[in-house]
Protein backbone atom coordinates (compact mmCIF):
# COMPACT_ATOMS: atom_id res chain seq x y z
CA UNK A 1 0.00 0.00 0.00
CA UNK A 2 2.96 2.47 0.81
CA UNK A 3 4.80 2.06 -2.41
CA UNK A 4 1.09 2.48 -4.17
CA UNK A 5 1.24 6.16 -2.20
CA UNK A 6 4.56 6.87 -3.04
CA UNK A 7 4.31 5.73 -7.09
CA UNK A 8 1.00 8.27 -6.89
CA UNK A 9 2.99 11.43 -5.89
CA UNK A 10 5.49 10.68 -7.57
CA UNK A 11 3.83 10.34 -10.96
CA UNK A 12 1.13 13.24 -11.39
CA UNK A 13 -0.07 13.15 -15.02
CA UNK A 14 -2.36 17.04 -15.65
CA UNK A 15 -5.30 17.57 -17.64
CA UNK A 16 -4.45 21.47 -17.87
CA UNK A 17 -7.97 22.75 -18.22
CA UNK A 18 -6.44 26.63 -19.77
CA UNK A 19 -9.36 28.65 -19.13
CA UNK A 20 -7.95 31.90 -18.27
CA UNK A 21 -4.80 34.15 -18.59
CA UNK A 22 -2.84 32.45 -15.99
CA UNK A 23 -2.26 29.62 -18.31
CA UNK A 24 0.35 31.54 -19.83
CA UNK A 25 2.84 30.47 -16.81
CA UNK A 26 2.06 26.99 -18.12
CA UNK A 27 5.13 26.98 -20.80
CA UNK A 28 7.99 27.98 -18.98
CA UNK A 29 6.85 25.57 -16.36
CA UNK A 30 7.09 22.55 -18.90
CA UNK A 31 9.85 23.70 -20.58
CA UNK A 32 13.24 23.94 -20.11
CA UNK A 33 13.44 26.64 -17.30
CA UNK A 34 11.23 25.60 -14.45
CA UNK A 35 10.75 21.65 -16.29
CA UNK A 36 8.38 20.41 -14.29
CA UNK A 37 9.02 16.45 -15.93
CA UNK A 38 12.12 16.45 -13.45
CA UNK A 39 9.38 15.81 -10.44
CA UNK A 40 7.27 13.09 -12.47
CA UNK A 41 4.73 15.67 -13.48
CA UNK A 42 3.99 15.30 -16.86
CA UNK A 43 0.86 16.84 -19.07
CA UNK A 44 -1.97 14.53 -20.62
CA UNK A 45 -4.10 14.88 -23.20
CA UNK A 46 -6.71 12.71 -22.21
CA UNK A 47 -8.85 13.48 -18.64
CA UNK A 48 -8.67 9.61 -18.70
CA UNK A 49 -5.19 9.15 -18.37
CA UNK A 50 -4.94 12.19 -15.87
CA UNK A 51 -4.37 12.64 -12.11
CA UNK A 52 -4.52 16.15 -11.31
CA UNK A 53 -7.10 18.52 -12.83
CA UNK A 54 -5.50 21.96 -13.00
CA UNK A 55 -7.81 24.82 -13.33
CA UNK A 56 -5.90 28.03 -14.73
CA UNK A 57 -8.06 30.64 -13.90
CA UNK A 58 -11.47 32.50 -14.74
CA UNK A 59 -14.56 30.08 -15.00
CA UNK A 60 -17.45 31.12 -16.45
CA UNK A 61 -20.61 29.32 -16.22
CA UNK A 62 -20.29 27.73 -19.47
CA UNK A 63 -16.88 26.09 -19.22
CA UNK A 64 -17.71 24.96 -15.76
CA UNK A 65 -19.93 22.71 -17.04
CA UNK A 66 -17.14 21.34 -19.63
CA UNK A 67 -14.56 21.06 -16.28
CA UNK A 68 -17.00 19.06 -14.83
CA UNK A 69 -17.28 17.04 -17.54
CA UNK A 70 -13.72 16.37 -17.52
CA UNK A 71 -13.53 15.76 -13.67
CA UNK A 72 -15.74 13.48 -13.72
CA UNK A 73 -14.27 10.95 -16.65
CA UNK A 74 -10.86 10.61 -14.84
CA UNK A 75 -9.95 7.61 -12.83
CA UNK A 76 -10.41 7.86 -9.13
CA UNK A 77 -7.61 8.58 -6.78
CA UNK A 78 -7.86 12.32 -8.60
CA UNK A 79 -7.00 15.72 -7.94
CA UNK A 80 -7.55 19.02 -8.32
CA UNK A 81 -5.52 22.22 -8.04
CA UNK A 82 -7.18 25.64 -8.19
CA UNK A 83 -4.98 28.34 -9.84
CA UNK A 84 -4.99 31.85 -9.37
CA UNK A 85 -7.43 34.06 -7.91
CA UNK A 86 -10.08 33.80 -9.91
CA UNK A 87 -10.74 30.17 -8.90
CA UNK A 88 -10.74 31.52 -4.93
CA UNK A 89 -13.07 34.32 -5.17
CA UNK A 90 -13.97 35.67 -8.80
CA UNK A 91 -10.72 37.39 -8.95
CA UNK A 92 -11.00 40.60 -10.97
CA UNK A 93 -13.95 39.47 -12.40
CA UNK A 94 -15.72 39.56 -9.33
CA UNK A 95 -18.49 41.56 -10.33
CA UNK A 96 -19.22 39.39 -13.91
CA UNK A 97 -22.51 38.37 -13.95
CA UNK A 98 -21.57 35.13 -15.52
CA UNK A 99 -17.67 34.11 -13.52
CA UNK A 100 -18.13 31.83 -10.50
CA UNK A 101 -16.59 33.31 -7.64
CA UNK A 102 -15.83 30.09 -5.68
CA UNK A 103 -14.53 26.59 -7.10
CA UNK A 104 -15.29 24.60 -4.56
CA UNK A 105 -18.46 24.95 -4.42
CA UNK A 106 -18.79 23.08 -7.85
CA UNK A 107 -15.71 20.58 -7.78
CA UNK A 108 -13.76 19.32 -4.76
CA UNK A 109 -10.40 21.36 -4.39
CA UNK A 110 -7.29 20.11 -3.24
CA UNK A 111 -5.04 23.29 -3.28
CA UNK A 112 -5.28 26.38 -4.33
CA UNK A 113 -2.43 28.48 -5.85
CA UNK A 114 -2.84 32.15 -5.16
CA UNK A 115 -1.79 35.20 -6.94
CA UNK A 116 -2.68 37.02 -10.43
CA UNK A 117 -0.60 35.05 -11.74
CA UNK A 118 1.12 32.78 -9.65
CA UNK A 119 4.73 32.32 -11.04
CA UNK A 120 5.82 28.86 -12.10
CA UNK A 121 7.33 28.83 -8.40
CA UNK A 122 5.11 28.56 -7.29
CA UNK A 123 3.18 26.02 -9.14
CA UNK A 124 5.82 23.63 -8.55
CA UNK A 125 5.26 24.43 -4.98
CA UNK A 126 1.82 23.72 -4.74
CA UNK A 127 2.38 20.31 -6.87
CA UNK A 128 5.52 19.20 -4.20
CA UNK A 129 2.59 20.40 -1.48
CA UNK A 130 0.23 17.95 -3.55
CA UNK A 131 2.48 15.13 -3.03
CA UNK A 132 3.14 15.60 0.06
CA UNK A 133 -0.41 15.33 0.97
CA UNK A 134 -0.64 12.19 -0.93
CA UNK A 135 2.20 10.83 0.59
CA UNK A 136 0.49 11.13 4.12
CA UNK A 137 -2.92 10.25 2.86
CA UNK A 138 -4.39 13.62 2.95
CA UNK A 139 -5.41 14.34 -0.41
CA UNK A 140 -9.12 13.00 -0.15
CA UNK A 141 -11.15 15.41 -1.73
CA UNK A 142 -11.94 13.14 -4.04
CA UNK A 143 -14.10 11.04 -1.49
CA UNK A 144 -15.53 14.26 -0.26
CA UNK A 145 -17.12 14.44 -3.90
CA UNK A 146 -18.36 10.61 -4.32
CA UNK A 147 -20.09 11.11 -0.38
CA UNK A 148 -21.61 14.88 -0.85
CA UNK A 149 -22.55 14.39 -4.43
CA UNK A 150 -25.38 15.61 -3.63
CA UNK A 151 -24.31 18.53 -2.21
CA UNK A 152 -22.10 19.60 -5.01
CA UNK A 153 -25.23 18.45 -7.51
CA UNK A 154 -27.09 20.97 -6.12
CA UNK A 155 -24.93 23.62 -6.67
CA UNK A 156 -24.44 23.06 -9.73
CA UNK A 157 -27.61 22.65 -10.30
CA UNK A 158 -28.79 25.93 -9.11
CA UNK A 159 -25.99 27.80 -11.38
CA UNK A 160 -27.01 25.80 -14.82
CA UNK A 161 -30.55 26.58 -14.31
CA UNK A 162 -31.72 28.43 -17.62
CA UNK A 163 -34.56 29.86 -16.11
CA UNK A 164 -33.66 31.18 -12.75
CA UNK A 165 -31.51 32.99 -14.87
CA UNK A 166 -33.86 34.59 -17.25
CA UNK A 167 -36.20 35.36 -14.30
CA UNK A 168 -33.65 37.48 -13.01
CA UNK A 169 -33.05 39.37 -16.29
CA UNK B 1 11.12 -25.73 -15.23
CA UNK B 2 9.90 -24.48 -18.82
CA UNK B 3 7.10 -22.06 -16.98
CA UNK B 4 9.52 -20.89 -14.51
CA UNK B 5 12.17 -20.56 -16.88
CA UNK B 6 9.47 -18.18 -18.99
CA UNK B 7 8.78 -16.38 -16.28
CA UNK B 8 12.15 -15.18 -15.65
CA UNK B 9 12.31 -14.51 -18.89
CA UNK B 10 9.28 -12.30 -19.15
CA UNK B 11 10.27 -10.26 -15.67
CA UNK B 12 13.96 -9.96 -16.91
CA UNK B 13 12.71 -8.30 -20.32
CA UNK B 14 9.89 -6.21 -18.76
CA UNK B 15 12.54 -4.32 -16.01
CA UNK B 16 14.73 -3.58 -18.69
CA UNK B 17 11.97 -2.70 -20.97
CA UNK B 18 11.15 -0.07 -18.28
CA UNK B 19 14.46 1.00 -17.39
CA UNK B 20 14.96 1.59 -21.09
CA UNK B 21 11.85 3.90 -20.79
CA UNK B 22 12.78 5.85 -18.10
CA UNK B 23 16.33 6.24 -19.35
CA UNK B 24 14.91 7.56 -22.82
CA UNK B 25 12.96 10.25 -21.05
CA UNK B 26 16.08 11.43 -18.91
CA UNK B 27 17.99 11.58 -22.40
CA UNK B 28 15.43 13.08 -24.18
CA UNK B 29 15.40 15.43 -21.48
CA UNK B 30 18.89 16.37 -21.58
CA UNK B 31 18.77 17.05 -24.92
CA UNK B 32 16.31 19.31 -24.47
CA UNK B 33 18.25 21.18 -22.32
CA UNK B 34 16.04 19.94 -19.26
CA UNK B 35 16.94 18.13 -16.09
CA UNK B 36 14.82 15.07 -16.79
CA UNK B 37 12.93 12.62 -14.60
CA UNK B 38 14.71 9.65 -12.58
CA UNK B 39 15.53 6.74 -14.54
CA UNK B 40 13.20 4.64 -12.38
CA UNK B 41 9.79 7.15 -13.26
CA UNK B 42 8.34 4.49 -15.93
CA UNK B 43 8.15 2.28 -12.95
CA UNK B 44 6.66 4.59 -10.76
CA UNK B 45 4.40 5.31 -13.42
CA UNK B 46 3.06 1.43 -14.26
CA UNK B 47 2.79 1.07 -10.49
CA UNK B 48 0.48 4.16 -10.14
CA UNK B 49 -1.54 3.59 -13.26
CA UNK B 50 -2.22 0.16 -11.66
CA UNK B 51 -3.43 1.36 -8.44
CA UNK B 52 -6.26 3.46 -9.85
CA UNK B 53 -9.63 2.65 -10.33
CA UNK B 54 -11.54 3.71 -13.46
CA UNK B 55 -14.58 5.39 -13.20
CA UNK B 56 -16.54 4.19 -16.35
CA UNK B 57 -16.66 1.18 -18.98
CA UNK B 58 -16.88 0.66 -22.22
CA UNK B 59 -17.50 -3.16 -22.79
CA UNK B 60 -16.16 -5.85 -22.88
CA UNK B 61 -14.04 -5.97 -26.21
CA UNK B 62 -12.26 -2.66 -24.56
CA UNK B 63 -10.90 -3.71 -21.71
CA UNK B 64 -9.62 -7.03 -23.64
CA UNK B 65 -8.09 -5.22 -25.99
CA UNK B 66 -4.50 -4.28 -23.93
CA UNK B 67 -5.05 -8.06 -22.70
CA UNK B 68 -4.90 -9.25 -26.19
CA UNK B 69 -2.33 -6.91 -26.88
CA UNK B 70 0.16 -7.65 -24.19
CA UNK B 71 -0.43 -11.84 -24.80
CA UNK B 72 0.82 -11.34 -28.75
CA UNK B 73 3.89 -9.61 -27.81
CA UNK B 74 4.52 -12.06 -24.76
CA UNK B 75 3.44 -14.82 -27.16
CA UNK B 76 6.42 -13.34 -29.49
CA UNK B 77 8.82 -13.05 -26.83
CA UNK B 78 9.14 -16.95 -26.78
CA UNK B 79 10.62 -16.69 -29.94
CA UNK B 80 12.92 -14.17 -29.23
CA UNK B 81 16.61 -15.46 -28.61
CA UNK B 82 18.45 -13.28 -26.00
CA UNK B 83 21.99 -13.60 -26.69
CA UNK B 84 23.57 -17.38 -27.53
CA UNK B 85 21.09 -19.01 -25.07
CA UNK B 86 18.23 -20.85 -26.75
CA UNK B 87 14.98 -19.27 -26.81
CA UNK B 88 11.82 -21.07 -25.22
CA UNK B 89 10.86 -22.07 -29.02
CA UNK B 90 12.98 -22.07 -32.03
CA UNK B 91 12.21 -24.22 -34.82
CA UNK B 92 12.78 -23.87 -38.39
CA UNK B 93 10.89 -20.89 -39.69
CA UNK B 94 10.33 -19.20 -36.75
CA UNK B 95 11.07 -15.85 -38.27
CA UNK B 96 7.62 -15.99 -40.15
CA UNK B 97 5.77 -16.63 -36.51
CA UNK B 98 7.41 -14.02 -35.25
CA UNK B 99 6.56 -11.47 -37.83
CA UNK B 100 3.03 -12.90 -38.28
CA UNK B 101 2.81 -12.63 -33.96
CA UNK B 102 4.69 -8.87 -33.66
CA UNK B 103 1.53 -8.01 -35.80
CA UNK B 104 -0.97 -9.00 -32.98
CA UNK B 105 -0.13 -6.05 -30.76
CA UNK B 106 -1.62 -3.09 -32.44
CA UNK B 107 -4.66 -5.47 -34.08
CA UNK B 108 -5.56 -5.97 -30.35
CA UNK B 109 -5.41 -2.45 -29.72
CA UNK B 110 -7.69 -1.78 -32.57
CA UNK B 111 -10.38 -4.20 -31.41
CA UNK B 112 -10.18 -2.15 -27.82
CA UNK B 113 -10.15 1.51 -29.26
CA UNK B 114 -12.94 0.47 -31.88
CA UNK B 115 -15.40 -0.59 -29.03
CA UNK B 116 -15.00 3.20 -27.50
CA UNK B 117 -15.90 5.05 -30.87
CA UNK B 118 -14.04 7.74 -29.86
CA UNK B 119 -13.61 9.90 -33.43
CA UNK B 120 -9.67 10.32 -32.06
CA UNK B 121 -8.81 6.67 -31.35
CA UNK B 122 -10.20 5.67 -34.67
CA UNK B 123 -8.14 8.05 -36.61
CA UNK B 124 -5.33 6.86 -34.40
CA UNK B 125 -6.22 3.29 -35.39
CA UNK B 126 -6.50 4.43 -39.21
CA UNK B 127 -2.86 5.84 -39.00
CA UNK B 128 -1.06 2.84 -36.94
CA UNK B 129 -2.35 0.24 -39.75
CA UNK B 130 -1.71 2.27 -42.33
CA UNK B 131 1.56 3.16 -41.62
CA UNK B 132 2.39 -0.79 -40.83
CA UNK B 133 2.32 -1.00 -44.43
CA UNK B 134 5.11 0.82 -44.91
CA UNK B 135 7.59 -0.66 -42.28
CA UNK B 136 6.67 -4.13 -42.38
CA UNK B 137 7.64 -4.45 -45.99
CA UNK B 138 11.03 -2.84 -45.33
CA UNK B 139 11.46 -4.62 -42.23
CA UNK B 140 10.67 -7.99 -43.82
CA UNK B 141 12.79 -6.97 -47.41
CA UNK B 142 15.83 -6.04 -44.82
CA UNK B 143 16.10 -9.43 -43.47
CA UNK B 144 15.50 -11.48 -46.38
CA UNK B 145 19.28 -11.46 -47.73
CA UNK B 146 20.24 -12.30 -44.21
CA UNK B 147 17.64 -15.31 -44.19
CA UNK B 148 18.68 -16.41 -47.32
CA UNK B 149 22.55 -15.81 -46.81
CA UNK B 150 22.83 -18.63 -44.43
CA UNK B 151 20.26 -20.61 -45.86
CA UNK B 152 17.60 -20.89 -43.00
CA UNK B 153 14.71 -19.45 -41.55
CA UNK B 154 15.24 -19.58 -37.87
CA UNK B 155 16.33 -16.34 -35.86
CA UNK B 156 18.25 -18.68 -33.58
CA UNK B 157 20.22 -20.73 -36.27
CA UNK B 158 21.15 -16.94 -38.43
CA UNK B 159 23.05 -16.56 -34.52
CA UNK B 160 24.55 -19.55 -34.44
CA UNK B 161 25.43 -19.67 -38.06
CA UNK B 162 27.21 -15.62 -37.89
CA UNK B 163 29.20 -16.00 -35.20
CA UNK B 164 31.53 -13.27 -33.73
CA UNK B 165 32.27 -9.69 -34.89
CA UNK B 166 33.82 -9.69 -38.23
CA UNK B 167 31.02 -12.14 -39.21
CA UNK B 168 27.96 -9.91 -38.38
CA UNK B 169 25.15 -9.79 -41.72
CA UNK B 170 25.22 -5.84 -40.73
CA UNK B 171 28.62 -5.68 -42.34
CA UNK B 172 27.69 -7.79 -45.17
CA UNK B 173 24.69 -6.60 -45.56
CA UNK B 174 25.16 -2.77 -44.75
CA UNK B 175 22.80 -1.57 -46.66
CA UNK B 176 19.93 -4.05 -45.86
CA UNK B 177 20.85 -3.43 -41.92
CA UNK B 178 20.29 0.91 -42.63
CA UNK B 179 17.25 -0.22 -44.30
CA UNK B 180 16.21 -2.31 -41.26
CA UNK B 181 17.00 0.61 -38.79
CA UNK B 182 14.93 3.08 -40.68
CA UNK B 183 11.91 0.58 -40.26
CA UNK B 184 12.87 0.05 -36.73
CA UNK B 185 12.24 3.75 -35.96
CA UNK B 186 8.42 3.38 -37.03
CA UNK B 187 8.52 -0.13 -35.64
CA UNK B 188 9.02 1.43 -32.48
CA UNK B 189 6.51 4.72 -33.09
CA UNK B 190 9.43 7.15 -32.28
CA UNK B 191 9.25 10.44 -34.20
CA UNK B 192 9.02 11.10 -37.20
CA UNK B 193 6.91 7.72 -37.71
CA UNK B 194 4.68 8.75 -34.03
CA UNK B 195 1.07 9.38 -35.87
CA UNK B 196 -0.48 6.94 -34.61
CA UNK B 197 -0.44 8.38 -30.78
CA UNK B 198 0.75 12.07 -31.53
CA UNK B 199 -1.13 13.68 -28.68
CA UNK B 200 -1.08 17.16 -29.95
CA UNK B 201 -3.52 16.49 -32.66
CA UNK B 202 -5.26 13.13 -31.88
CA UNK B 203 -4.94 13.48 -27.47
CA UNK B 204 -2.87 10.17 -27.44
CA UNK B 205 -4.59 8.70 -30.54
CA UNK B 206 -5.72 4.57 -29.92
CA UNK B 207 -4.94 5.33 -26.28
CA UNK B 208 -7.37 8.17 -25.61
CA UNK B 209 -10.03 6.16 -23.87
CA UNK B 210 -7.63 3.80 -21.93
CA UNK B 211 -6.98 4.69 -17.98
CA UNK B 212 -6.11 3.12 -15.08
CA UNK B 213 -5.10 -0.43 -15.31
CA UNK B 214 -5.76 -0.69 -19.10
CA UNK B 215 -3.46 2.31 -19.66
CA UNK B 216 -0.95 -0.16 -17.23
CA UNK B 217 -0.81 -2.63 -19.69
CA UNK B 218 -0.27 -1.21 -22.72
CA UNK B 219 2.27 0.42 -21.14
CA UNK B 220 3.94 -2.52 -20.36
CA UNK B 221 3.04 -4.19 -23.73
CA UNK B 222 5.16 -1.11 -24.96
CA UNK B 223 8.17 -1.96 -22.44
CA UNK B 224 8.60 -5.48 -23.92
CA UNK B 225 7.73 -4.32 -27.04
CA UNK B 226 10.76 -2.17 -26.86
CA UNK B 227 13.21 -5.32 -26.56
CA UNK B 228 11.45 -7.06 -28.67
CA UNK B 229 11.85 -4.74 -31.78
CA UNK B 230 15.11 -4.00 -31.56
CA UNK B 231 15.86 -7.24 -30.48
CA UNK B 232 14.95 -8.72 -33.57
CA UNK B 233 17.40 -6.05 -35.36
CA UNK B 234 20.38 -7.15 -32.65
CA UNK B 235 19.22 -10.86 -33.71
CA UNK B 236 19.63 -10.40 -37.23
CA UNK B 237 22.28 -7.99 -38.02
CA UNK B 238 24.39 -8.06 -35.15
CA UNK B 239 24.32 -11.90 -33.73
CA UNK B 240 24.93 -11.35 -30.21
CA UNK B 241 27.13 -13.72 -28.53
CA UNK B 242 25.87 -13.71 -24.87
CA UNK B 243 23.00 -11.98 -23.10
CA UNK B 244 24.93 -9.02 -21.63
CA UNK B 245 25.85 -8.13 -25.45
CA UNK B 246 22.22 -8.40 -26.18
CA UNK B 247 21.25 -5.79 -24.11
CA UNK B 248 23.92 -3.67 -24.94
CA UNK B 249 23.03 -3.72 -28.97
CA UNK B 250 19.37 -3.40 -27.90
CA UNK B 251 19.98 -0.13 -25.85
CA UNK B 252 22.38 1.27 -28.35
CA UNK B 253 19.84 0.66 -30.77
CA UNK B 254 17.34 2.11 -28.95
CA UNK B 255 18.98 5.16 -27.96
CA UNK B 256 19.42 5.94 -31.42
CA UNK B 257 16.02 5.48 -32.12
CA UNK B 258 15.37 8.03 -28.53
CA UNK B 259 18.08 10.78 -30.11
CA UNK B 260 16.52 11.00 -33.49
CA UNK B 261 13.02 11.35 -32.00
CA UNK B 262 14.14 14.20 -29.85
CA UNK B 263 15.30 16.44 -33.04
CA UNK B 264 12.73 15.42 -35.09
CA UNK B 265 9.21 16.91 -35.80
CA UNK B 266 6.29 14.44 -37.59
CA UNK B 267 5.81 13.32 -41.02
CA UNK B 268 1.85 13.51 -42.30
CA UNK B 269 1.01 9.97 -42.55
CA UNK B 270 0.51 9.86 -46.17
CA UNK B 271 4.42 11.58 -46.13
CA UNK B 272 5.52 8.97 -43.99
CA UNK B 273 4.17 5.82 -46.45
CA UNK B 274 5.88 7.87 -49.30
CA UNK B 275 9.06 7.83 -47.16
CA UNK B 276 8.67 4.58 -46.35
CA UNK B 277 7.87 3.50 -50.26
CA UNK B 278 11.32 5.50 -51.27
CA UNK B 279 14.97 5.74 -49.75
CA UNK B 280 14.30 2.53 -47.70
CA UNK B 281 12.65 0.79 -50.29
CA UNK B 282 15.66 1.77 -52.73
CA UNK B 283 18.16 0.40 -50.23
CA UNK B 284 16.29 -2.90 -49.23
CA UNK B 285 15.79 -3.46 -52.87
CA UNK B 286 20.14 -2.81 -53.61
CA UNK B 287 20.52 -5.11 -50.57
CA UNK B 288 18.69 -7.72 -52.18
CA UNK B 289 20.75 -7.39 -55.40
CA UNK B 290 23.75 -6.78 -53.42
CA UNK B 291 23.69 -10.81 -52.03
CA UNK B 292 22.91 -12.02 -55.61
CA UNK B 293 25.88 -9.69 -57.45
CA UNK B 294 28.76 -9.88 -55.01
CA UNK B 295 27.38 -13.43 -53.13
S1 LIG C 1 -6.16 35.10 -11.40
FE1 LIG C 1 -5.37 36.76 -12.65
S2 LIG C 1 -4.06 35.74 -14.14
FE2 LIG C 1 -5.38 34.17 -13.26
S3 LIG C 1 -7.12 34.05 -14.64
FE3 LIG C 1 -7.66 35.47 -13.02
S4 LIG C 1 -7.15 37.48 -13.85
FE4 LIG C 1 -6.07 35.96 -15.11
Amino acid sequence: MGLFKISQGRSLWMVHFCTGCGAVEMPPTMTSRFDMERFGIAPMATPRQADVLLITGYLTVKTLKRVIMVYEQMPTPRYVIGFGSCTVNGGIYWDSYNVIKNLDLYIPVDLYIFGCMPRPESILDAFLKLRKMIEEGKANKWKDYIERYDWYKQNQAKLFDVNKWRVQK
Amino acid sequence: MKILLLLGYWILVIIMGLLYMGIARKVTARIQNRYGPPFYQAFLDVLKLFSKRETASHGVMHSLGPVIAFAGISTTLLFLPLGKGAPILHFQGDLFVFLYLIVIGPLGMALGAGESNNPNATIGIARALSLMLGYEIILFMATLPVFVHFKTASIYEVILKQGAFPNWAGIKFPLSMLGGLIALQGLLGEKPFDQPIAPHEIASGPMVEYGGKYLGLLQLWHAVGIIVETGLFIDVFFGPQNILWFFLGTFIAFMLAVVINAVMPRFRIEQAIRFYWGVPLLLVVLGILQYYLWR
